[in-house]
C-alpha cells in the first residue's frame, strides 16, 4: 500500500490534541524577560521628543541607536526600519522596546512621545506614490474596445482589508545561546528572519539561528511579520544578555500587524452580443500601506489573476500598489487574486445579466480550455481544469433548476469559477534555488527542510511523499523540525510551494538516497556505511519561460481551479445573510493526504465566506478601531454553512505524485460566489464585506 | 489563598484571587495545553471545566474556583479517543484552538446531533478548518452517523 | 494593555447579608461571573480596583413565582435561563434572549443581575425585561428598594444603585400577551448585538429597543400610535423619528433605524 493518496496518521503526533504540544508562549528559558513595543499613536508626522516617565530599575531599554548594523527589515526592499528614528509613517510603529522580568512593571512604564503632526493621507485613489506598477498586454484591447457591434460593460469593484485572526498572536522568544543568538518563535518562514537578522546585526553577530516553534495558524500573517518581531527581541536580548520573549496581545496584533491589501478593480469588457469576450481593459490598485513590505509580488500575482480563468485574445491590465498612512498590508492567503477573483467573477455575472445569457453559458463559452493562452500568454496544458469544474459543480448542485425555482424568492444560488497558480510568480522559483535534504537514520530517513507545519500537514504530506518516492514505511520517515542551523533552506512556506516545490524536491532527493541505498534497507546502510545525506536543488520545468520586464510568458508551472457554488437566504428585515450551503469543486492535481487537503478547502472557504460576509476592518485615523476579536468578527460554527467539498484530480507531471499547489486556491472562490448569488436576489452588490449594513443601502440588480 | 481540584487532585495557589484563572494555571502550574487567543472570553481557547461546566479561563478570577473542580485539557491524558479523532480527523489542524474545542465538547450528551454539537462549540473559533473536521471527530468519538452537513466529499 | 493583577483587590463574599455589609463598609464594585471584568479593565472602561465577588452567593440563584410574578434570583446564569421551566412559560423571550448571549461559556458566567449592573446598552437580556416591565430589586443593609428597568437606567452606563446597594432579583410581573424577540447581531453566534428588539402584544403593545440608545429604550410615541389604532405604516414612521441611534465599529445610525423599522413591522405582522 503506498502513503501517497490515502490518509496515513499524521506526523504531528498527538500532542495538539493533548496540549503537549508547544507553541511561543508555552516556553520559558531561565533568566527570561518579557518585551513589550511602544508604539506610533499618531499616522504621520515626526517624533519631537521621547520621555521615559517611570523608574528605570530593571528595564532594558532599545531605541534605534542600539541597531548594530542596519535599522531595516530586509524583505523586498529595505525601507521599514525596525524601530522609527525621527519619521512616523502610520499608526502603531514601533518607536522603542522596553524590556522587564515583571511584566505588570513593564506594561505600568510610561512613555510619553511628543510628536509634530503632518496631513496624513489614507485614500490610495489620491496616493502618489507607487510602490510597483504591473502591465500586462495581450493583443490590442484598446482597439478591440471600440470595435463594431460589441457590447461594453464597465464596473468597479472593491474589497476591504482583511486581518488573518491567526488563533495565536505572533511571538517569538530571543535567546543568547552558544556564542551566538538563537529565535524560537510562531513563524512561517524561519530563513526570512535569518535574512532580515542578518541585515539588522551585520557581520558582527555571525550565528544567528531560527528554531520554529509550534505554529497557531499563519495565513500569510506570520510570512513576514515575524522578522520585525524578531529583530525586536534580539535588540532586546543583545542589550540584556538575556532571553526576551515577545509575545502580542490580540489587540497589538490586530492593530500593527499586516492585513490583506484592500483593493479597487475596475473592468470595461467588450463582447460580441452572444457573449464572446472580445476586450477586456482591467485597472487595479491595492493600498500597500506605509512600507513596501510584499506589495510589489501582491500586486503582480493579482494582476496575473485580474482576467480571471478566462479566454480572451485582447487584455489590458494596468495594476499599481501605491502608500498611504496606515499599516502595511502583507501576505494573506491567496495574495492578491482574491482581491482581483472577486472582481473578475462579480463582473462576469453583471456581464450575463447585462446580456440576458446564463451566467454558467456565460463561462462555458469563455472559460480556459488546455491550448488556450491566459493574459500573460501562456498556453495552458492539458491540466487546466476550468470546464471540468464548472460542469461538476453545475451538476452535483442542481443549480440550473435552483436558479430558476428560487428567483423571486429569498433564496438564491451563486456561482464562481476561479484558478490560482501554484509556486512562486513567473522566474520565481528559478531564482529561490531552495533546496531539500534527506538525512539517513540509525532507523530510515530523516526529511530537512526549512518549510514549516503551520497546520496546513507539512510534515506529514513530506514524509508520505518520501515513503512512497524511497519505497520504505512510513513509519521510519522522521521530519525534523525547522531549525535555521540543521536544515536546509526550502523557501519560505507560502505561494501554494510547500507540496508541489518541495514536496518535488524532496521526491528527488529519495530517488537519488534510494540509488544509494541499492538493494540495501536505510537501517541497514546505516549500518554499515554510517550517516549520508541527499541535498537537492529545486529545478522547474525546463519549459518554463518569463520575461519579467514584459509580464509575458509562463506564469505559473501549472494552476489549481475551482468552482464554488453559494446558496443562502436572505432576511429582507434585518438585511442579513445566512449561507446554507457552499458546494467547492476544486481540481489540484492529485491530494497527497484527502483528509489534510480536504481541511485545506474547508478553512480556506470558511475564510473566504468570513472575508464576504463578516470581516471589516473600521479604519479610524489610519487605524483598526475594531482590533478585538469582539468587534472584528470571524466565522462561528453557526456561521458557517453546509460544506461540500469535491476534490478533482488532473495531475501536473512536474509535481509530486501529480500534485499542484493547493493552500490558497479556496480563498479566491467564497466571496464572488456569495455576491453573485446576492445578485441572483436582485441586490447589485459590488464590494465586500457585503455586511447588513452595505446591503441595505445596495441597489437592485 | 485559593484551593481547589484540579484534575482531580487537591491544589492550591498563593497568586491573588483576582489573577485570571489561565494565568495560575499556565504560569504557576505550568499546564500550557490551554491557550490564550484573545484574552476577552471571545475565542475559547482558554476553556476549561469549572465544576464539569466550560468557561473560559481567561476571564475568571481564580478566587472564583474556589472550593471547585477545575479540569484541563491535561486532565484527559494522553489518550482520550477524542485527542485521536481530532488529529486522524484533521479537527486539528495548527492544533492553538484544539484543546479548548475539546474540553467544550466535554459537555456533550451521548448522542449529540451536529446542530447540538455547533451549539457547544458556538464560544470556540477556529480559524483553520471551518469547523466540518471538528464535527467529524466528535460525531464519530460518540458514534453517532456523519450527516451530509458534516462534510461530503467526492474525489472523482 | 492587561491591567495589573496587584492592583486588584477582590474581597470574596460568602453571604447576601455579608456582601451587604462590606458594601456598606467601603465603597466596592460588585462582580458576578466576571465575563466583563478583565475586558472592561484591559480596555480602560473600568476604573475602579476594588471588587467585591458575590459569585459564590446561591441564594442569588433561585427562581419562582411569587404573587404572580416571576422572581429571578440576580446570579442566575443564562444557562439557568434557558433550563428553567418558568422561565419558558412565563418569559419565552427572555429564554430566547439568553440563547444568543455568546457561546456556552458566557452563558456559564454571564447573569442576568450582572447584565443589568453592568449598564451596557447592547446587554441583551435588558430589552426583554424593558418590555415586559420588570423591577429591579435592589438591597442595602437599610433595606430594599423596587425600581422598575424603566426608571433604573439615567444614562450611558448610569443607573440609579447607590454604591451600598445589591441587586438581588429582577422580579417579572405577568405579562398578558405574546411577547416576541429579535436580536440583531455581528453575526450568528458569540455575537454583540446591533439591534435587539423585544416586544409584547397585549392590551397595549409594549416596545423595546437595545443597542440604538445609550440606554435600552421603551419607545412610547411608537406604543401609543399603536394603541390608538394608528396603522403600523404610521408607527414606523414614528419610531424612525423616535429612535437616535449612533455610528459605532459595529454598525451604522442608518442601519439601525430601518431594521428596527422593518422589525416594528414584522413584530406586528407576526402577532397579529
Amino acid at each position: 500500500m503506498t502513503a501517497v493518496g490515502t490518509s496515513v496518521a499524521r506526523k504531528d503526533g498527538i500532542g495538539k490534541a493533548t496540549g503537549a504540544a508547544k507553541y511561543a508562549d508555552d516556553i520559558t528559558f531561565p533568566g527570561m524577560i518579557h518585551g513589550r513595543t511602544i508604539r506610533s499613536t499618531i499616522p504621520r508626522g515626526k517624533i519631537k521628543s521621547i520621555k521615559l516617565d517611570f523608574d528605570k530599575t530593571g528595564f532594558t531599554i532599545v531605541d534605534y541607536h542600539d541597531v548594530p548594523a542596519k535599522n531595516a527589515v530586509d524583505l523586498m526592499s529595505q525601507d521599514q526600519p525596525f524601530l522609527a528614528e525621527s519619521e512616523i509613517r502610520h499608526m502603531a510603529e514601533p518607536i522603542l522596546l522596553l524590556a522587564h522580568e515583571d511584566r505588570e512593571k513593564l506594561n505600568a512604564a510610561n512613555v510619553v512621545i511628543e510628536y509634530e503632526e503632518s496631513e496624513p493621507l489614507f485614500d490610495p485613489e489620491k496616493s502618489t506614490q507607487v510602490f510597483k506598477s504591473v502591465e500586462i498586454v495581450k493583443g490590442d484591447a484598446e482597439r478591440a474596445l471600440g470595435n463594431d457591434g460589441v457590447v461594453i460593460v464597465e464596473g468597479t469593484y472593491t474589497t476591504g482589508h482583511q486581518e488573518h485572526v491567526y488563533i495565536e498572536p505572533n511571538g517569538v522568544i530571543a535567546v543568547p545561546e552558544d556564542g551566538g543568538i538563537s529565535i524560537y518563535g510562531s513563524v512561517q518562514c524561519p530563513f526570512y528572519v535569518i535574512k532580515a537578522l542578518r541585515c539588522l546585526l551585520g557581520s558582527a553577530h555571525p550565528n544567528v539561528r531560527v528554531i520554529q516553534t509550534e505554529t497557531g495558524g499563519g495565513f500569510g500573517g506570520k510570512e513576514e511579520y515575524p522578522s520585525m518581531i524578531s529583530g525586536h527581541a534580539v535588540m532586546l536580548a543583545l542589550k540584556s544578555g538575556r532571553p526576551v520573549k515577545i509575545i502580542y496581545d490580540r489587540s497589538e496584533d490586530m492593530v500593527a500587524t499586516t492585513k490583506r491589501h484592500p483593493s479597487i478593480v475596475r473592468h470595461r469588457t467588450a463582447l460580441t452580443r452572444d457573449g464572446h469576450l472580445v476586450a477586456m481593459d482591467i485597472d487595479v490598485l491595492m493600498d500597500g500601506g506605509a512600507y513596501v513590505t510584499l506589495s510589489p509580488t501582491v500586486l503582480s500575482r493579482g494582476c496575473i489573476h485580474a482576467a480571471g480563468p478566462y479566454n480572451c485574445d485582447n487584455i489590458h491590465i494596468r495594476g499599481r500598489t501605491v502608500f498611504t498612512n496606515t499599516p502595511p498590508n502583507g501576505a494573506f492567503r491567496g495574495f492578491g487574486a482574491p482581491q482581483t477573483e472577486f472582481a473578475v467573477e462579480v463582473h462576469m455575472d453583471r456581464i450575463a445579466e447585462h446580456l440576458g445569457m446564463d451566467p454558467v453559458d456565460l463561462r462555458r463559452i469563455n472559460a480556459l480550455r488546455p491550448g488556450d493562452k491566459t493574459a500573460t500568454g501562456q498556453t495552458l496544458r492539458d491540466d487546466a481544469s476550468a470546464h471540468m469544474v464548472l460542469e461538476e459543480a453545475v451538476r452535483r448542485t442542481d443549480f440550473d433548476r435552483k436558479r430558476k425555482e428560487w428567483k423571486g424568492t429569498n433564496r438564491a444560488i451563486g456561482l464562481a469559477l476561479f484558478y490560482h497558480g501554484a509556486g512562486f510568480t513567473g522566474a520565481g522559483e528559478r531564482n529561490l534555488k531552495s533546496r531539500a535534504r534527506l538525512e539517513l537514520t540509525p532507523s530510515g530517513v530523516r526529511i530537512a527542510v526549512g518549510s514549516t507545519e503551520i497546520g496546513q500537514g507539512t510534515r506529514t504530506m513530506h514524509a508520505q511523499i518520501v515513503t512512497d518516492a524511497l519505497g520504505i514505511p512510513y513509519e521510519d520517515v522522521d521530519v525534523a523540525q525547522p531549525d535555521t542551523s540543521r536544515v536546509a533552506d526550502s523557501g519560505p512556506t507560502v505561494a501554494s510551494r510547500t507540496c508541489m516545490v518541495v514536496g518535488k524536491i524532496l521526491e528527488e532527493c529519495a530517488h537519488e538516497m534510494k540509488e544509494k541505498l541499492g538493494s540495501l534497507t536505510p537501517a541497514e546502510y546505516y549500518a554499515k556505511n554510517g550517516a549520508i545525506t541527499v541535498e537537492r536543488m529545486y529545478e522547474p520545468p525546463d519549459w518554463i519561460q518569463w520575461d519579467d520586464s514584459l509580464y509575458r510568458g509562463d506564469a505559473y508551472a501549472t494552476y489549481g481551479w475551482g468552482c464554488d457554488v453559494a446558496e443562502l437566504e436572505y432576511d429582507p428585515d434585518t438585511y442579513e445573510v445566512k449561507p446554507i450551503k457552499l458546494t467547492a469543486v476544486q481540481e489540484f492535481g492529485r491530494p497527497i493526504h484527502p483528509a489534510l487537503a480536504r481541511g485545506q478547502i474547508e478553512g480556506g472557504t470558511a475564510q473566504g465566506l468570513g472575508y464576504a460576509l463578516l470581516e471589516k476592518v473600521v479604519m479610524r485615523n489610519g487605524a483598526m478601531a475594531n482590533g478585538q476579536l469582539t468587534n472584528y468578527v470571524i466565522p462561528t460554527t453557526l456561521d458557517m454553512p453546509e460544506l461540500d467539498v469535491v476534490m478533482m484530480e488532473n495531475p501536473y507531471p512536474g509535481g509530486p505524485f501529480g500534485a499542484k499547489g493547493l493552500g490558497e486556491l479556496p480563498m479566491d472562490g467564497p466571496a464572488p460566489a456569495v455576491v453573485n448569488a446576492l445578485r441572483h436576489l436582485g441586490i447589485d452588490v459590488r464590494d465586500i464585506p457585503a455586511t447588513p449594513e452595505l446591503l441595505s443601502t445596495c441597489g437592485t440588480a | 489563598m485559593t484551593q481547589f481540584t484540579l484534575n482531580g487532585e487537591s491544589t492550591q495557589t498563593e497568586s491573588s484571587p483576582a489573577s485570571r484563572l489561565l494565568d495560575v494555571l499556565r504560569e504557576e502550574l505550568h499546564l500550557t495545553g490551554s491557550k490564550e487567543g484573545c484574552g476577552e472570553g471571545e475565542c475559547g481557547a482558554c476553556t476549561v471545566l469549572v465544576d464539569g461546566e466550560p468557561v473560559c479561563s481567561c476571564i475568571i478570577p481564580v478566587g472564583q474556583v474556589e472550593g471547585c473542580e477545575v479540569v484541563t485539557i491535561e486532565g484527559l491524558g494522553g489518550n482520550h479517543p477524542l485527542q485521536e479523532l481530532f488529529m486522524n480527523e484533521v479537527g486539528a489542524q495548527c492544533g492553538i484552538c484544539t484543546p479548548g474545542m475539546i474540553m467544550a465538547a466535554m459537555t456533550l450528551g451521548p448522542e449529540p446531533t451536529l446542530e447540538e454539537v455547533k451549539i457547544a462549540l458556538a464560544g470556540n473559533l477556529c480559524r483553520c478548518t471551518g469547523y466540518s473536521a471538528i464535527y467529524r471527530a466528535i460525531l464519530k468519538w460518540r458514534g453517532m452517523p456523519l450527516p451530509t452537513e458534516a462534510g461530503s466529499l467526492v474525489i472523482e | 494593555m492587561r491591567t495589573a493583577i496587584s492592583e486588584i483587590d477582590l474581597r470574596k463574599a460568602s453571604s447576601v447579608d455579608e456582601a451587604l455589609q462590606i458594601l456598606s463598609d467601603e465603597p466596592r464594585t460588585p462582580i458576578a461571573g466576571a465575563t466583563d471584568l478583565y475586558v472592561a479593565l484591559n480596555f480602560g472602561t473600568l476604573v475602579p480596583r476594588q471588587f467585591l465577588d458575590i459569585w459564590a452567593l446561591d441564594e442569588l440563584r433561585t427562581i419562582s413565582v411569587h404573587e404572580d410574578s416571576l422572581v429571578i434570583g440576580a446570579l442566575t446564569s443564562y444557562t439557568a435561563l434557558m433550563q428553567s421551566h418558568l422561565v419558558s412559560e412565563r418569559l419565552p423571550m427572555l429564554a430566547e434572549a439568553s440563547r444568543l448571549v455568546g457561546g456556552v461559556q458566557i452563558q456559564n458566567r454571564g447573569t442576568l443581575g450582572g447584565n443589568i449592573a453592568n449598564g451596557s446598552p447592547a446587554a441583551d437580556g435588558v430589552p426583554v425585561l424593558s418590555a415586559a416591565d420588570a423591577i429591579v430589586v435592589m438591597r442595602s443593609v437599610h433595606g430594599e428598594r423596587h425600581v422598575p428597568i424603566n426608571a433604573f437606567y439615567t444614562g450611558y452606563r448610569a443607573t440609579v444603585m447607590r454604591p451600598d446597594e445589591l441587586i438581588v432579583a429582577i422580579e417579572v410581573p405577568r405579562v398578558d400577551g405574546k411577547q416576541w424577540f429579535r436580536k440583531v447581531g455581528t453575526r450568528a453566534a458569540q455575537a454583540i448585538s446591533k439591534i435587539v428588539m423585544a416586544a409584547v402584544r397585549g392590551p397595549a403593545p409594549r416596545i423595546a429597543f437595545g443597542s440604538v440608545a445609550p440606554t435600552v429604550v421603551r419607545v412610547p410615541l411608537t406604543e401609543n400610535a399603536l394603541e390608538s389604532g394608528k396603522s403600523i405604516d404610521e408607527a414606523v414612521e414614528i419610531l424612525g423619528k423616535e429612535l437616535k441611534p449612533i455610528d459605532d465599529v459595529r454598525s451604522t445610525a442608518d442601519y439601525r433605524r430601518r431594521v428596527s423599522q422593518n422589525l416594528l413591522r414584522r413584530f406586528w405582522a407576526e402577532t397579529a
